[in-house]
């Protein structure tokens, strides 16, 4: 019996011990799988150049792709602001799944609603359900803002959110004057990246459509879609006071997905304030961190004569550099010596452990942005980042990883796979191996399937806690960044190195 | 019968009939009529059965209605039914996510269904299969594209067994033939196709998705290939238990030491060889009553297969299923399953011993999927614990009298449960334990209230049979008894 009340035996150990294994055994000889050297076989051809070419040919089916739907990008912009309720008209599964996976990765509460559309509306269209639903959610969770974005379901049948919202509100759904911005987020258009951008632009349009600007000093700031956004937002709004930017953070779920456990469940914390958002438009600019979450948004804020510029996520010395003077520049502050001497550490420490991480190459994958940030401070360390993908990158963030490879030596061997997915790049590193992975939790099959150690840097993270509430953006997050890789890195050589019987290359110093 | 005399408990009625009104008392009239109906207060039954089939209350809700618009429904989808439970532990087929990317994405590799398998080889269940459907393909239709990618699987997959088509919502809104695709495909390669509708739009909850994906087992699975199977006097089904962290592994070790062979695991680590094989059984044995009823009714409508329902959660539940399922077979399977029971014994004794003391009275309330919020109690009074409060996500009727055969007079019934009633019930109750799912967790614990998801069995498990007990028992004791509770209040406001 394997089992005491003394040693609790959990599944991992619980299921290699004999009883459970010789009962494997026997299910095994009678359940109709392929015989182990068939298994085998296959195995090995899954790995070679023949399957790769194959694979990469690929051009109807999807195999552990790397993005979400877009409302999931709606319903984390929509979370960022003052006691806002997301309301995602459709089905209302969808819902579950959205907060359940923002839940897993921040292991914080997500409060959603949904209009829980059924057959009959989808044959007769989904107003009811957003007079109901709209006056339900108001009455029950006091919300200040309810932004209202759509599954597939009601973006196939149709439904026309601008008319059913101003219906609901003359039913007294929701009183005349309350905020209910709206974006259209069709599932099978983009990905949660574009999610993002629609909704933000959604609110922005909430609050400035009609409105003529009259340029003030504030800067206005977008994070993007950020699975660090707690650890992120708070170096960033660090950065901004000590450089003393007067600026607007539009979208800062730092408190929304950090609140603290005192006793008090928290459905709204924090967020940029509705009076700043509609202030906004005053802005002098607006920068956003993540291009290619904002494209639209970026275009909604130039047409009220803001300047705008957009960065792709912030990691590493020379993009933290482009940042600060990028603010500068907005703004006509000066970097100040305290960020100049968090600068001077960095690239300390970088110093300190080149040798470690000169000529090291990663295979990374997450959304185009971060990609796009993360290769970019992997060839400030000597590192090649030899396989860069986004299944929700285009062919436009191609072009500028090319351009971002060809501006290094360490980009010269380097590919960008736009539009590509997961079981695509274990092709591609099973036949071009590399020594690290970059990217979510999603990356551990990988790991294990093809031997490379995986770096969790992206969203989502289910199977490791609290990495998101540290930054990775700044000189400061690039310590972080650093010290995981530089772990993974020393860990990796104690593991292959001391092997039983003898310490050559154990060395307890590095 | 459970193992703590002391399990004679009644719950508090009037406060929880308080609780109800007060909740009501927010919901706009329209909502609060409809709302009404699911939520009530176990009375004592008396119904005039037989004494040991009488239900001990009457759990008497609404169940298995739409939501309501905007109150925070906790409800998965059709969908999540069918790809999600039923179909996706089947572990040698390919189940695609037939639509937009979301779905297949947010339920990729969640549900803990444990298999052994060289995944992407022979097995396939953590992986994440997509038509991932672009607006072409919901304005000129989506079947052609499904037949490209059923060709790419096959040639890139070839020890895939099947495939199983699960429908998201557009598909049946744009009126594609998922059904032609797939006889198309089965004729090319001889391989089973599965095409299943289980839009998330229809019915009300994931419930309406077991039902179809059941279904779709019926006419798509049974009957079409040839067994190759010696049937035996013992052989069973284990249905509806997907080997969440193990389950059905430590369900099947009992069954297999009173001398039963499994030739079939609906669905956990199951294969389609299993699943076609089936019907050849002798006795269907049925944990989740609730998504794979429908199937067991049909094999004893068509071939004759009884079915029977058992409870695997603690040590009292365990012991009456080993003896009920031992009862449809002769002397010798009974004779084992007495001794199987009294060869645990001095494990379940020394897991209460160690447990009991620390865990004997505590209040847990429970929302769960469709099976759990009743089958778990008597694990629970095992440990000498009560249950205040209970409800299911998608139960139907059948369900809550079923549930009255495990709760106490007094008991909190919710059905459907909102997020706001929910957060009421729990700080009007302020139980010592909460057990829900992944959405409900965190809300949960910032009340300072112990917390387990009992979905996932929170990363854990197994908590099926005597090994999965000690682990049950272990987990609710490392839950309720960690340190972390007792830190909230900052010692400077003790004073206030």
């Amino acid at each position: 019996m394997p089992q005491s009340a003394e040693k609790i035996l959990d599944h991992a150990p619980l299921f290699k011990e004999p009883e459970y294994q010789e009962m494997f055994a026997r299910k095994r000889a009678m359940d109709g799988m392929p015989c182990a050297e068939e298994t085998a076989k296959v195995a090995e051809w899954t790995k070679s150049w023949e399957y790769r070419e194959k694979n990469l040919a690929r051009e109807a089916l999807t195999i552990n792709p790397v993005k979400a739907c877009q409302p999931l990008g709606a319903v984390f912009a929509a979370a960022g602001f003052e006691r806002t309720l997301s309301f995602v008209h459709g089905s209302q599964g969808c819902v579950a799944y959205y907060r359940s996976h923002l839940s897993r990765h921040f292991k914080e509460p997500s409060s959603v609603v949904s209009s829980s559309m059924t057959e009959d509306a989808a044959v007769f269209g989904g107003l009811q359900n957003m007079i109901d639903g709209l006056a339900n959610a108001y009455k029950l969770y006091s919300p200040k803002m309810i932004a209202v974005s759509t599954t597939c379901m009601a973006e196939v049948i149709g439904d026309d959110l601008q008319a059913f919202i101003s219906t609901a509100r003359q039913k007294g759904s929701v009183p005349e004057d309350f905020d209910v911005p709206y974006a259209h987020t069709p599932a099978f258009v983009g990905s949660h990246v574009v999610g993002y951008d629609n909704m933000m632009k959604g609110i922005l349009e909430n609050f400035w459509k009609g409105k003529t600007a009259t340029p003030g000093e504030k800067i206005n700031i977008i994070p993007g879609f950020d699975g660090f956004a707690v650890g992120n937002n708070r170096e960033l709004k660090r950065i901004l006071d000590m450089m003393g930017v007067d600026y607007t953070l539009l979208s800062d779920v730092s408190d929304t997905f950090d609140t603290p456990s005192d006793g008090e469940f928290r459905m709204y914390d924090g967020g940029t304030t509705l009076e700043d958002t509609a202030a906004a438009v005053n802005a002098k600019a607006t920068l956003s961190l993540q291009e290619y979450c904002t494209q639209k948004t970026l275009e909604y804020a130039e047409s009220f004569g803001q300047a705008s510029a957009s960065l792709h996520y912030p990691m590493g010395v020379a993009a933290t550099d482009e940042l600060l003077m990028k603010l500068s520049e907005l703004s006509g502050k000066p970097i100040p010596d305290a960020l100049e001497k968090e600068r001077g550490r960095l690239i300390d420490a970088m110093a300190d452990s080149q040798s470690w991480l000169h000529g090291k190459s990663y295979a990374i994958f997450g959304d185009p942005d971060f990609v796009y940030g993360m290769a970019k401070f992997i060839m400030e360390t000597g590192g090649e980042p030899r396989h860069c993908l986004a299944t929700a990158g285009t062919k436009a963030w191609a072009e500028q990883m090319q351009e971002l490879f060809a501006s290094s030596p360490y980009g010269a061997n380097c590919q960008v796979w736009a539009g590509k997915d997961l079981w695509h790049l274990r092709s591609i590193i099973a036949t071009e191996p590399v020594d690290f992975l970059i990217g979510s939790s999603y990356g551990k099959y990988l790991e294990k399937d093809c031997n490379t150690p995986l770096i969790r840097l992206s969203f989502p993270i289910f199977d490791r806690h609290h990495h998101h509430r540290f930054p990775t953006w700044g000189y400061q997050g690039g310590l972080r960044v650093l010290v995981a890789i530089l772990d993974k890195i020393f860990d990796k050589l104690d593991s292959d190195t001391g092997e039983t019987g003898a310490d050559i290359s154990f060395d307890l110093t590095r | 019968m459970t193992y703590d005399d002391e399990t004679e408990y009644q719950n508090d009625g009037a406060l929880h009939q308080q609780l109800i009104a007060d909740v009501l008392a927010q919901y706009p009239d329209k909502s609060r009529k409809r709302r009404q109906k699911h939520l009530s207060v176990a009375k004592p039954a008396d119904a005039p059965e037989a004494e040991a089939e009488r239900p001990v209350t009457d759990c008497d809700v609404k169940s298995n209605i739409k939501s309501i618009p905007g109150v925070m429904t906790i409800r998965g989808c059709a969908y999540a039914g069918s790809k999600g439970v039923v179909w996706g532990p089947v572990k040698d087929m390919v189940h695609i996510s037939h639509g937009p990317v979301g779905c297949g994405h947010y339920s990729w590799s969640q549900r803990r269904n444990y298999y052994t398998g060289h995944t992407g080889v022979d097995s396939f269940v953590t992986m994440q299969f997509t038509s991932d459907f672009q607006e072409k393909d919901i304005v000129f239709g989506g079947d052609k594209k499904l037949e490209k990618l059923i060709d790419e699987i096959n040639e890139l997959f070839p020890l895939a067994k099947g495939i199983s088509i699960q429908s998201e919502c557009p598909i049946g809104l744009i009126g594609d033939d998922i059904e032609a695709v797939a006889r198309k495909k089965h004729k090319e390669t001889g391989k089973t196709m599965v095409p299943v509708r289980c839009e998330g739009f229809r019915g009300v909850s994931q419930s309406l998705g077991h039902h179809i994906a059941n279904d779709a087992i019926r006419d798509w699975v049974l009957d079409k290939n040839d067994i190759e199977l010696q049937p035996g006097p013992y052989d069973v089904n284990v249905i509806g238990d997907y080997n969440i962290g193990g389950d059905a592994w430590a369900s099947r070790i009992l069954l297999e030491e009173i001398g039963l062979r499994v030739v079939g695991n609906w669905s956990g680590d199951a294969t389609l060889t299993e699943m076609e094989r089936a019907p050849k059984a002798k006795l269907n044995l049925i944990h989740c009553y609730r998504s794979m009823n429908y199937i067991c009714r049909h094999m004893e409508e068509k071939y004759g297969v009884p079915w029977m329902e058992y409870n695997f959660f603690g040590p009292s539940q365990i012991a009456d299923s080993l003896r009920n399922i031992a009862a449809h077979f002769d002397e010798t399977i009974q004779q084992n399953a007495e001794k199987v029971i009294a060869k645990y014994q001095p494990l379940v004794d020394a897991i209460l011993a160690k447990y009991k003391p620390r865990l004997q009275g505590k209040k847990v309330m429970l929302y769960v999927g469709g099976l759990r919020p009743r089958h778990v109690v008597d694990a629970y009074h095992d440990l000498g614990m009560e249950i205040a409060a209970t409800g299911y996500e998608f139960a139907h009727g059948d369900d809550y009298q079923r549930t009255g055969h495990y709760v106490k007079d007094g008991t909190l019934i919710y059905d459907d449960v909102t997020g706001y009633e929910l957060e009421k019930f729990i700080e009007g109750i302020r139980p010592d334990l909460v057990g829900s799912g992944v959405k409900e967790k965190y809300p949960t614990q910032k009340l300072g209230i112990p917390f387990r998801q009992m979905h996932s069995w929170d990363y854990s498990g197994p908590y099926h049979g005597y090994d999965g007990f000690a682990i049950f028992a272990r987990d609710m004791d490392l839950a309720i008894n960690n340190p972390v509770w007792g830190l909230f209040k900052a010692p400077w406001k003790k004073a206030a």
